[in-house]
């Protein structure tokens, strides 16, 4: 299970990792790597502990058990590390998370100004460009409320991105959006995997899995089932599980 | 809907105030005492009105101070060691539980003793009213701080922000915003409760009001115009709150 994905440097390095909320055990001794510039994909019914491996990831959830490396530094519980951890990772949630009181370029430039120390004038450059390239300059002015859930979630890639982190994070990014704005938080994502992000995307869009994906893992009750790329996993994987799994959300 | 209820309320109040005024032409009224048709009636007025400052001034120290000590009180009340959560519990507790009035007599006569310093009645009103109030201002914001969604913090730590950044520029213009009314009822209670500071000789409405009482032997009249003191006190304080709640809103872009 312990693979370095394409041969290198491992970015994010998961062994053994379990964790419980309270007597339920969410993850069990998981194990990932995850190279520079490689995309995985996590799919996997709901329940089965997907977005609580990339939240330990991230620091928001304490994992109990195993290790935890994230360009090369490692996860405890402590304060330190989890500031030394967070800058690399920017992460983008399944309800957006917006700031509602403050102005998309506000909601941009909060994190770079106050957690990086950068000026307000650069910070505002720098959010600018960014809106550019998820193509909603023209909502900087705007509150996130007069938004449609598609732009805010391309709102909140911005945001991540602006902290110019070296790993990107996705929990069901589309889930919570109508199906006509699924596409146009796809492209955007899709184009950040084409930059070279290293990136970890929870979803259950297996068109675009197939298409951005250099590995897919598939999770069930707190497990890797099935690590695959894509080819293999779309054509011929290996369990049933995951075959069960498949068939349910490909064909319905 | 506001505008049209807030003239309905002072059409109310006008008239009710008109038919106090009429009801001053039969014999039990004497409403010469406040005339200021005349100059002693200008100068009684004159005179009760002198208290408003203090109140005003007494009610605004207060409750910026008790503001300020119920958000230092309240945080602890959100944390997670239970030390800290105790200490906000035994704080609120403790506080809640004294009467204010007995809390200024306490201040007031008790605590120059025990702390060896003398202490003028501005003050003691002040300590007294702010104190009693932070215990309720740490509950609201403590209400305020946990309606707001846990996927904002998240949203905070990923873009790296401390906790103090993330209270200050998240959580707390999100919250404030909610307890705005909550805010708004603590000041006007405050208003209302600094009339008690008269007990211990601060010269404010109240205080004006009784020591005018026991020259002229006007309590009704007197007292009345109290009670109109107040009420067009509380109901611009009401109007302001009102107003801030809507500018706000308007910030959101609602």
């Amino acid at each position: 299970m312990n693979r370095i994905g394409n041969g290198r440097e491992a970015m994010i390095r998961v062994d053994g990792v379990s964790t419980w909320f309270g007597e339920f055990q969410a993850l069990k001794d998981v194990s990932l790597s995850v190279g520079a510039g490689e995309r995985v994909v996590v799919c996997g019914p709901s329940g089965s502990g997907k977005s609580t491996l990339i939240r330990c990831i991230n620091g928001l959830e304490r994992h109990q058990q195993g290790e935890i490396r994230v360009d090369g530094e490692l996860l405890t519980g402590s304060r330190r590390s989890i500031d030394a951890v967070r800058p690399k990772i920017g992460m983008v949630f399944q309800q957006f998370n917006l700031f509602p009181h403050l102005t998309v370029l506000d909601n941009l430039t909060l994190g770079p100004i106050r957690s990086k120390g950068m000026t307000r004038k650069d910070a505002r450059s720098l959010a600018m460009r960014f809106l550019e390239r998820v193509r909603i300059p023209e909502q900087a002015g705007k509150f996130p409320r007069h938004l449609s859930g598609g732009q805010q979630q391309r709102v909140a890639i911005a945001r991540s991105l602006c902290m110019e982190p070296k790993i990107m994070l996705f929990d069901e990014p589309t889930s919570a959006l109508d199906p006509e704005m699924i596409n146009e938080v796809l492209e955007v994502i899709t184009e950040l995997a084409e930059s070279g992000m290293t990136m970890i995307c929870v979803t259950h869009e297996m068109g675009f899995a197939r298409r951005v994906a250099d590995t897919m893992v598939f999770m069930d009750h707190g497990e890797v089932v099935e690590e695959a790329k894509p080819d293999k996993f779309f054509t011929n994987p290996e369990s049933r599980r995951c075959v069960e799994f498949l068939n349910k959300i490909l064909h319905h | 809907m506001g505008k049209a209820n807030l003239r309905r309320r002072t059409a109310a109040c006008a008239l009710a105030a008109a038919a106090m005024l009429l009801a001053g032409c039969s014999q039990q009224w004497g409403w010469y005492v406040v005339n200021p048709a005349t100059p002693s009636g200008r100068s009684n007025l004159n005179f009760l009105i002198g208290g408003l400052q203090h109140t005003v001034l007494l009610s605004l120290t207060a409750i910026s101070i008790s503001i300020v000590v119920g958000l230092a009180m309240a945080l602890p009340g959100l944390a997670p060691s239970r030390l800290l959560r105790g200490i906000n519990r035994t704080f609120v507790e403790l506080v809640r539980a004294v009467p204010i009035l007995v809390l200024i007599l306490w201040v007031y006569y008790g605590m120059p003793q025990i702390m060896n310093v003398s202490i003028n009645v501005f003050w003691a009103g002040v300590i007294a009213l702010a104190l009693s109030d932070s215990a309720f201002e740490a509950e609201i914001f403590r209400a305020g701080i946990q309606s707001i969604d846990k996927g904002q913090y998240e949203a905070a730590h990923s873009v790296s922000l401390s906790y103090r950044d993330t209270m200050w520029f998240v959580i707390l213009p999100q919250a404030i915003r909610r307890i705005l009314p909550a805010l708004g009822n603590q000041l006007v209670y405050m208003l209302k409760m600094s009339s008690l500071v008269s007990v211990i000789g601060m010269q404010e409405l109240t205080r004006k009001a009784n020591e005018l009482v026991v020259t002229e032997y006007r309590p009704l009249e007197i007292y009345t115009v109290l009670v109109l003191e107040y009420l067009v006190l509380i109901l611009l304080v009401s109007a302001c709150v009102r107003w801030l709640e809507r500018r706000l809103q308007a910030d959101q872009g609602s």
